[in-house]
């Protein structure tokens, strides 16, 4: 399991590479999230955030067969295209890599502690938290 | 946590973080506050703050969406904090 929040980017493969030992797993999925069309940037909770992940992680282990587990979030100044998230899961088969893998950036984007500040021509602006954002995590609860 | 049992002691000492568009509007990022008797949850701390008036009474108004984390956990507005405690407040987060 590795959770990380760094400035830095990644790289998938490498980190994908990293699960490939474990005769256990059958399947792998990732999510990556970039940057779209406007510069920004990510501010966080220094201390929070690694905390917040690690609980998101361990809800997805109690809930299913999760052998293996990366989650990066980079902060600071990302431009359009950048990566900013990668969520990889390792599981026996590939219906609970699905799941937990969605589970995660769901619950990431409710409970980590990171928020957006658009670089615009007209200056900056606060990305609003989405209520569809609320709706996707709230369907695992039920 | 911190080995204070009475919550309800008058001249509790907190840490207060604030963050992304709460921290701009309020001017100030962290603070040292020591709260009077009876304010022993995270939204009677929200509440005290609203009473220096200005941008204190618009930033956390009872109508705006803002999350509270206490000791870097994300908590209800009903929480009950202890001596020591750091409480954040910041709008509702926008990562992923």
């Amino acid at each position: 399991m590795k959770v990380s929040v760094q400035q830095d980017d990644f790289d998938l493969s490498t980190e994908v590479r990293a699960f490939r030992k474990n005769p256990k797993i059958g399947a792998i999925a990732t999510f990556v999230g970039t940057v779209r069309e406007v510069p920004m940037i990510l501010e966080h909770y220094p201390g929070m955030t690694r905390k917040a992940l690690e609980k998101i992680v361990r809800e997805a282990q109690a809930r299913w067969q999760v052998l293996d587990c990366t989650v990066i979030h980079r902060y600071g100044p990302l431009q359009p295209c950048d990566q900013i998230v990668l969520v990889a899961v390792a599981s026996p088969h590939r219906g609970d890599a699905f799941a937990a893998c969605e589970f995660i950036m769901d619950y990431l984007k409710t409970q980590a502690p990171f928020w957006k500040k658009e670089q615009t021509a007209e200056g900056e602006r606060w990305v609003e938290a989405r209520a569809s954002d609320d709706a996707a995590a709230a369907r695992w609860r039920s | 946590m911190n080995g204070s049992g009475n919550i309800m002691k008058a001249g509790m000492k907190v840490t207060v973080l604030y963050f992304a568009s709460v921290k701009e509007q309020l001017g100030k990022a962290r603070e040292e506050l020591e709260l009077p008797a009876g304010v022993a949850t995270v939204e009677a701390v929200r509440a005290h703050l609203r009473e220096r008036g200005g941008v204190w009474a618009e930033t956390l108004g009872e109508s705006r969406r803002i999350s509270a984390a206490v000791n870097e956990d994300m908590v209800a507005p009903g929480a009950r904090i202890s001596a020591g405690d750091e409480i954040a407040f910041f709008p509702p987060v926008t990562g992923g």
